[in-house]
């Protein structure tokens, strides 16, 4: 029953303003596909567009080998979650559940077992015969998503379904989600703008910005070698720094200061430009405090906050930044505010992007979209 | 809270006693002397009469028959145009909106009145018919005509209604519907109608006890075809065979079949209502010009029909008159006659209404404030009690206090004091719902923040409590206001020759024959309805009304 779902060269414009620039892109059959990024970025208008809520105002969605741009909502045969669970508060959770099934003229005994059975999926047999008033947030999000799946459709639609809920309840409703899709293998998107939850719970996660998605990958692909620096920076937290890459011997060298320089065997030598101005993306974790090392960053301790399994670090550079730290807690005494240390990277694991954020010029980086074909220019 | 005496505590008990002097006690002695007859202390004859005769019972029917329809046709004409009005995009909305609720801020009667001059025996619209198509025009008078004026008049309440509950549908669950399959007239009938039902219901109701207590149009068009309150009316007015005790027993039926109504009403409403919480309101969709023919006529058809008897009158009021009749000249003379003759009941109404409004913002506040912030076993009962004068129709609460304030030490009658009492009786429920809903949306701890802040109590209400409050004040007293200058019912019972409201103009110079100054009259009020509808919108800085 699942499908497969194209997106040729879309188009969303609000009379002058366009919203959506262009987009082409598919998702799998199966697939928990997630659409992250920023609010405003445009991620619930793609989602309505698939709906068939909002117009298309060029390119098609296909449905396998359907082009889907003039079907009604109705016709498309999805299940769709909202943000604020869109609960009928006319109708008891049983005929919120049956509701689609009746217009779809389900037998009266199969409507019975089939929403027997998705309650039981979603825990809330015992609340068959209640009002939606009498439920929790979480309980109503249950139900919609019930009500979403029990017709078996094609397409499992979820605008942020669970930015309404307290933080508990969204790591426990989110791993049922993903049970839920993966029992039933429905080809589902999912939008959302918390990074943990997408990670948490997609096959694919596409990141979302100004309308355009700049990365497709697994949750490690775009956060291990992100395709764009606002990926990097959007995904987890990561320490922006100025540099250039040097050619040395034949080697590629990054010069993060006058006497630290760091030989690298991941760059894309076709991409880099010899004496190329970069940005380098280093995340917290990336950064290893090293008294010992000869060379590094010298820096004095802004702050120190301990968090348990870590410690966070403030460190200004010589230079006059301040970067992030993260290091694994220890016995051994935290140091302390206004030391001195040295720090040195783990270099493969970094990223090299070009001045203007668009291309990463690591090697590895695994995308499913081409972020080139927006001809994007100027810093980000 | 604060279990020692203060201020509100003395404020309660004045409150308490007043309600008890001014609306229980004349409705007591309504139930006394309904009960009474001749030397008996206790005698259910004047049930009995009633319950007897067939000419009763008709009237009683009759009144049933014109509440029913009158709230079906206007449930039925006002969905629809709020439902097309909500999701269509067309220019001048707004000024539509505001032109609906305009119609409906007169006394009913001046539209039956209007609709006589148009389609009456010697109608504007009869005569044209008859001289171009020689065609007879069916008949306006009796039950259809007080349907049609009723319906025009009232159907704005259920349309201001319907507005509201359009705006709060969230779009989500039309998509919701939709994305399931269900679309078209299946939308509309199981999940578009069931959600606005309570509200309707709610609507539907006001609708229900004004036409059944309206007296001003029955009298007028109804020609012979009697309901209760002019019934009543005529039974506690007429110098010849009218009884007063019989009109106190009918208006106790009447109080009987209002209360069965609204708990019935209310019944209903707890067991169907629900909280919509709205995220996405419902969108303006725009459609082919094709689909939007129907919806678009609609709206202006009904437009159309809600305003033409007030632009009528309108033009009346500048013709010249010969005896009754309008003549084809212009002239003013109609508004010099008015003035001439009538100008003081404009001072006096304006006088009743500034009195009556001043006595309702300050006990909509206080009233509010004890069953909100102070309640108790005695805010719970003038929480109930505040609330009667809705099941008590005009007239009836006109005879009860008539009967009441009669004698010393409480004699009243015929004062200008005892309007102020019963317009601000019956129109202080209106306020006091506005001002408590306003005061429930603020939290209690603001109020304590301000007296851990230092401040006194009466420092704390000035300075917190009433600025978080006043908006749902101004707004229903504004509403209240309106009210006032409509009313017919109570004060063609209450008023003497000093106490002559515009409303009571109009209606006795209609009655004359005097049609050009009821009509310049009926100007003047049309006007200062539509300016204090303005400041009401202004004021409160919506175009929506609750009434």
């Amino acid at each position: 029953m699942s499908i497969n779902i194209k997106f040729n060269n879309i188009v969303k414009r609000y009379k002058d303003l366009t919203v959506i620039p262009g987009l082409s892109f598919s998702i799998n059959k199966a697939e928990f596909f997630t659409l992250l990024g920023p609010s405003g970025c445009g991620k619930t208008t793609l989602l309505r567009m698939v709906a068939g809520f909002n117009s298309i105002e060029e390119g098609e969605i296909y449905f396998d080998d359907v082009i889907v741009n003039r079907m009604p909502p109705s016709k498309r045969n999805i299940g769709m979650v909202f943000q604020n669970y869109a609960i009928f508060p006319h109708l008891s959770v049983n005929k919120n559940i049956s509701f689609g099934l009746e217009n779809r003229k389900v037998p009266k005994d199969q409507i019975k077992t089939k929403v027997d059975e998705i309650l039981n999926v979603v825990q809330m047999n015992q609340y068959k015969n209640r009002m939606p008033s009498t439920l929790s947030g979480g309980q109503q999000q249950r139900i919609a998503l019930a009500r979403a799946t029990v017709i078996n459709p094609a397409l499992l639609l979820m605008d942020e379904p669970l930015s309404n809920l307290d933080a508990k309840l969204r790591v426990e409703l989110r791993s049922s989600i993903k049970n839920i899709q993966k029992k039933l293998g429905i080809t589902t998107i999912y939008v959302t703008h918390d990074q943990a939850e997408a990670m948490a719970v997609s096959d694919r996660i596409g990141v979302m910005k100004d309308g355009l998605i700049h990365h497709i990958g697994t949750p490690q692909n775009i956060y291990h070698r992100p395709a764009s620096l606002f990926v990097s920076t959007f995904i987890g937290h990561s320490n922006i720094m100025e540099s250039k890459i040097r050619v040395n011997h034949g080697k590629y060298e990054l010069v993060l200061s006058e006497d630290y320089k760091v030989e690298m065997d991941n760059i894309d030598t076709h991409l880099v430009k010899k004496d190329e101005d970069v940005k380098v993306s280093i995340r917290p974790e990336e950064f290893i405090i090293d008294h010992k090392a000869k060379v590094g960053l010298n820096g004095m301790v802004k702050s120190n906050v301990f968090l348990g399994v870590t410690i966070n670090y403030i460190i200004e550079l010589d230079n006059g930044q301040c970067v992030e730290v993260l290091q694994e807690s220890s016995l051994k005494s935290q140091i302390m505010e206004g030391e001195r240390v040295k720090l040195v990277i783990k270099k493969e694991k970094i990223n090299v992007f070009r001045k203007d954020g668009f291309v990463n010029y690591t090697l590895g980086v695994i995308n499913d979209i081409d972020i080139n074909q927006y001809n994007l220019e100027g810093d980000n | 809270m604060n279990k020692r005496k203060d201020i509100w505590s003395y404020l309660t008990v004045l409150t308490f006693v007043l309600y008890a002097i001014l609306l229980i006690f004349p409705l007591i002695m309504l139930l006394k002397s309904s009960v009474q007859y001749g030397d008996n202390s206790f005698s259910l004859h004047y049930f009995q009469k009633f319950f007897g005769k067939q000419y009763y019972m008709d009237a009683l029917w009759n009144s049933v028959k014109v509440t029913v329809a009158v709230t079906f046709f206007s449930v039925i004409i006002a969905v629809p145009l709020a439902y097309f009005l909500t999701t269509l995009k067309m220019k001048g909305k707004n000024l539509i909106q505001i032109l609906i609720v305009v119609s409906s801020v007169s006394p009913p009667f001046i539209g039956a009145y209007s609709w006589i001059l148009l389609l009456g025996r010697n109608g504007a619209i009869t005569n044209f018919i008859k001289n171009t198509f020689g065609l007879l025009t069916p008949d306006i008078y009796g039950f259809g005509g007080i349907v049609l004026v009723m319906s025009l008049q009232l159907f704005p309440l259920i349309f201001i209604y319907s507005m509201g509950v359009f705006k709060n549908i969230d779009n989500s669950l039309i998509e919701a519907a939709e994305s399931m399959g269900c679309t078209g007239l299946k939308k509309m009938f199981k999940v578009i109608m069931p959600l606005i039902t309570p509200t309707i219901l709610a609507g539907s109701l006001l609708v229900f006890m004004r036409t059944l207590s309206d007296f001003g149009t029955p009298m007028l068009i109804g020609k012979g075809y009697r309901t209760i309150p002019v019934l009543i009316y005529n039974e506690f007015i007429s110098e010849v065979g009218g009884e007063a005790g019989f009109a106190a027993a009918i208006s106790i039926l009447v109080v009987i079949v209002t209360t069965l109504i609204f708990m019935a009403q209310q019944y209903i409403q707890k067991k169907k209502s629900f909280t919509m919480n709205t995220l996405h309101p419902i969108q303006v969709k725009d459609v082919q010009f094709r689909k939007k023919i129907f919806p678009v006529s609609y709206i202006y058809f009904i437009l159309f029909l809600a305003l033409i008897p007030r632009i009528y009158v309108i033009y009346t009021s500048f013709l010249a008159t010969k005896g009754q009749i309008f003549t084809n000249q212009f002239s003013l003379e109609s508004y010099s006659m008015a003035f001439k003759k009538l100008g003081s009941s404009i001072q006096t109404t304006f006088y009743l209404a500034i009195v009556s409004m001043v006595v309702i913002i300050l006990f909509s506040i206080i009233i509010a404030y004890i069953t909100v912030r102070r309640s108790n076993k005695i805010t719970k009962i003038i929480d109930i009690v505040s609330m009667f004068p809705l099941l008590v129709p005009g007239s009836v609460l006109g005879i009860a206090m008539a009967t009441s304030f009669n004698n010393k030490p409480l004699l009243l009658s015929g004062t200008a004091l005892i309007l102020i009492i019963s317009f601000s009786i019956r129109r202080m429920p209106y306020t006091i719902r506005s001002s408590s809903a306003a005061l429930e949306q603020s939290s209690v701890s603001v109020e304590e923040a301000a007296i851990s802040l230092g401040a006194s109590k009466i420092k704390t209400f000035a300075k917190v409590v009433l600025p978080m409050m006043i908006s749902g004040v101004i707004s229903g007293a504004i509403l209240s206001w309106i009210n006032i200058f409509s009313e017919l019912s109570t004060s063609i019972i209450l008023y003497t020759a000093r106490t002559k409201t515009i409303s009571v103009a109009i209606y006795t110079e209609v009655m004359r024959g005097n049609f050009g100054v009821a009509a310049a009259l009926s100007t003047i009020l049309t006007i200062i309805m539509i300016v204090s509808l303005l400041i009401f919108f202004k004021v409160t800085g919506n175009k929506e009304l609750s009434m």
